[in-house]
């Protein structure tokens, strides 16, 4: 048990090294996008592309101008406190929703438990123009368009599939004895959620709230069609930049978006190496 | 013992019920309302209740008469009053056009006369409505549920004589771009397919800890901002941009040859692509690692060259991470709305970005929701697919 691939005659070891090539090629598509608007973001010029200085690395080429028009523009910054209000404030009825559906859609007694996971996942898979048209028309209807409780609902029906999915996926690793053994002891069900389950899925939950916060966060179509000035938030603002005329101060909030993910993909990656695997039984 | 199952039934289906509830109301409902705009259309039946009764009399080849004209001038001049005049004309005008304009002079010019004959007030302020085709308009759009939007979004209409009909020529354009959202979405799904199948089997066949930092390569713009990911694609394949600055540089290309590689199809499929091959290699990996290396190693020692033990032993196996990556990046692309509307300049929208249109631009929401309702079949159809062959309990996105 050496090496884990098999090993083939003559050629295999050139096929390899092609592979190898073609992958690495495939990871450069994937990340380097995401990594030339790092660099970008300091030009100090209002230019898009690698200034002559910035290649030769001079300090003046690169700057935070850009930077700072952000944190000083008032646009950015309501941009950025709706945002997070949205993505909270939706993050919790999604989590709070998401996980109460997936402990009964993971028990063994669920009843219509496969039309019953399509239907909510469904927010997921429509398109989202569909899903903000109707949005539209509907809380057009109710008198609540351009409020931020339409928004919050809306990107909380929206990220619910995400908490639905992880946690549904932590919950099929988990021991149902656990369950029965609490109950036998003479818990509710009540006292067996918060006790006993609640602990051992918290991962799961956390990444899904996370989830579902990143997604509110990403959510731009139905702010487009649910949202008044008053609502804008962060996407939102980056795609009038984009329609309009990129600015490198698109490319700064980008460079935030990117350190955003990172550090979410940390938490996540964090909270997998404590409890083991998604899917596989924990040790 | 039956009881306590039947208990633990109703436990289970009690604990989805708030976000079924939630679902249904917030999500569902919406839906709901958007598809019953395809087929519903009050506004003009409700603003011509009268001019539409006397129109029922009317044989629809020769004039209508002078009660038919009164009617009507009677609630053009009210509905003006009212100033909601605008979205009449403009419904019947969809039908017959010049219709919005007759409506409106005519309104405006019969404000300023109390005539002896309605009839030929009007016929002097448009002559169309000396034409049968302004009445038979009228009629129509006074339909309360009608199959219109649908047959325009199929390229269709309905002729004089209510035969279902061709659109002219230059009003086709519905079929095709149904057609080359399907084929983008095909081709997309079989490059992120090629793309993404030799990653996930090095993903799944290197050692753990390596295999680990790989998938973050994939997570981390799997979980980057769609945002964020096209303006990279913008900064990197715009006229003044990085690539086609690297080009002129290496002097693979003239400053004047520079290469369009943004708003148009290439830039739609290019980031797309990018963005959507995450959808297939996680799937893909997802299944590879279940298969143990020691079959390709056994293969091996049997006597198999790589080729023969891949066709025969690996291969079958990921048939089911393929359906699902393949099922999941189709789905998700025959959908596509954001990128294409900021890369795609005239010639990448897709289906997506003209419903778009007739919500935000030309106003035609029954139009628009046809063709969300076509779109959105096609979906679920592919769902349903998925649901049956892959189970969402599957997907994944850490």
């Amino acid at each position: 048990m050496t090496s884990r691939t098999a090993s083939f005659g003559l050629g295999d070891r050139l096929a390899r090294w092609l592979h190898l090539a073609f992958c690495a090629a495939v990871f450069v598509f994937l990340i380097a996008p995401m990594l030339v608007v790092v660099p970008l973001s300091f030009n100090a010029e209002p230019y898009f592309t690698f200034s002559e200085g910035m290649l030769a690395l001079d300090a003046d080429a690169y700057s935070l101008r850009w930077y700072r028009n952000i944190v000083e523009d008032e646009e950015w910054r309501l941009a950025l406190a709706n945002s997070l209000f949205i993505g909270l404030a939706a993050a919790a009825i999604a989590t709070v929703l998401g996980v109460l559906a997936a402990l009964g859609l993971t028990s063994p007694a669920m009843p219509g438990r496969a039309l019953v996971t399509g239907l909510l996942i469904s927010p997921m898979i429509t398109p989202i123009i569909i899903s903000a048209a109707g949005m539209f028309f509907f809380y057009s209807y109710l008198g609540l368009s351009q409020t931020h409780l339409s928004l919050v609902l809306a990107h909380a029906a929206l990220g619910t599939p995400f908490v639905v999915i992880t946690v549904t996926a932590t919950l099929a690793g988990f021991d149902r004895n656990l369950v029965r053994a609490a109950e036998s002891l003479g818990a509710g069900p009540f006292v067996v959620f918060r006790r006993v389950q609640l602990p051992l899925i918290a991962p799961g939950v956390i990444a899904g709230a996370l989830f579902a916060f990143a997604a509110s966060f990403d959510e731009v179509v139905t702010v487009l069609f649910l949202g008044g000035l008053e609502q804008r938030t962060i996407p939102r603002q980056m795609w009038a930049g984009i329609r309009e005329q990129i600015s490198p101060e698109i490319l700064a909030v980008a460079t935030f978006l990117v350190a955003f993910v990172l550090v979410l993909m940390g938490v996540v990656e964090w909270l997998r190496g404590r409890h083991g695997h998604q899917g596989e039984p924990a040790p | 013992m039956a009881l306590s199952l039947a208990g633990a039934r109703v436990r289970a289906a009690a604990l989805t019920l708030p976000l079924v509830a939630f679902i249904g109301v917030t999500f569902l409902a919406p839906l709901g309302l958007m598809l019953a705009r395809s087929v519903h259309e009050p506004l003009v039946a409700d603003s011509l209740p009268d001019t539409l009764a006397v129109l029922e009399n009317w044989d629809g080849v020769s004039l209508p008469g002078e009660d038919v004209f009164q009617a009507l001038a009677r609630e053009l001049l009210t509905l003006h009053k009212q100033r909601s005049l605008g979205g009449v004309a403009t419904r019947v005008n969809r039908l017959e056009s010049g219709m919005r304009s007759a409506i409106v002079r005519t309104a405006r010019q019969l404000r300023n006369a109390d005539p002896g004959s309605w009839r030929e007030a009007m016929i002097a302020a448009a002559p169309i409505w000396n034409e049968p085709k302004a009445w038979r308009a009228l009629q129509r759009s006074g339909e309360r549920y009608t199959l219109r939007h649908f047959l325009h979004a199929l390229d269709l209409e309905r002729d004089s004589e209510g035969n279902v009909v061709a659109q002219p020529p230059d009003q086709r354009i519905y079929l095709s771009l149904l057609g080359r959202t399907l084929m983008v979405s095909v081709v997309i799904t079989v490059i992120c397919l090629i793309l993404g199948y030799p990653v996930a089997y090095l993903i799944a066949n290197s050692p753990p800890s390596r295999s680990n930092l790989l998938l973050l390569l994939v997570l981390v713009p799997f979980w980057t901002s769609l945002l964020v990911r096209t303006t990279s694609w913008i900064v990197l394949l715009q006229n003044q941009g990085v690539i086609n600055d690297l080009l002129v540089a290496v002097g693979l290309t003239t400053e004047e040859g520079r290469i369009p590689m943004i708003y148009n199809m290439t830039g739609t499929l290019v980031a797309m692509t990018q963005i959507l091959l995450p959808f297939m290699v996680l799937p893909l990996y997802a299944v590879m690692r279940t298969i143990a290396p020691s079959q390709m190693r056994a293969a091996a020692a049997l006597g198999a060259s790589f080729g023969q033990a891949f066709v025969r032993v690996y291969w079958p196996q990921t048939l089911p991470g393929i359906a699902a990556g393949s099922l999941l990046v189709f789905i998700l692309s025959i959908g596509y709305y954001i990128t294409p509307a900021l890369v795609g300049g005239r010639t990448g929208q897709l289906i997506s970005n003209l419903i778009a249109y007739h919500m935000q631009q030309s106003l035609n929401w029954g139009l628009a929701a046809a063709l969300g309702a076509i779109l959105l079949v096609c979906v679920a159809l592919l769902f349903f697919l998925f649901n049956r062959l892959v189970g969402v309990e599957r997907m994944r996105f850490t």
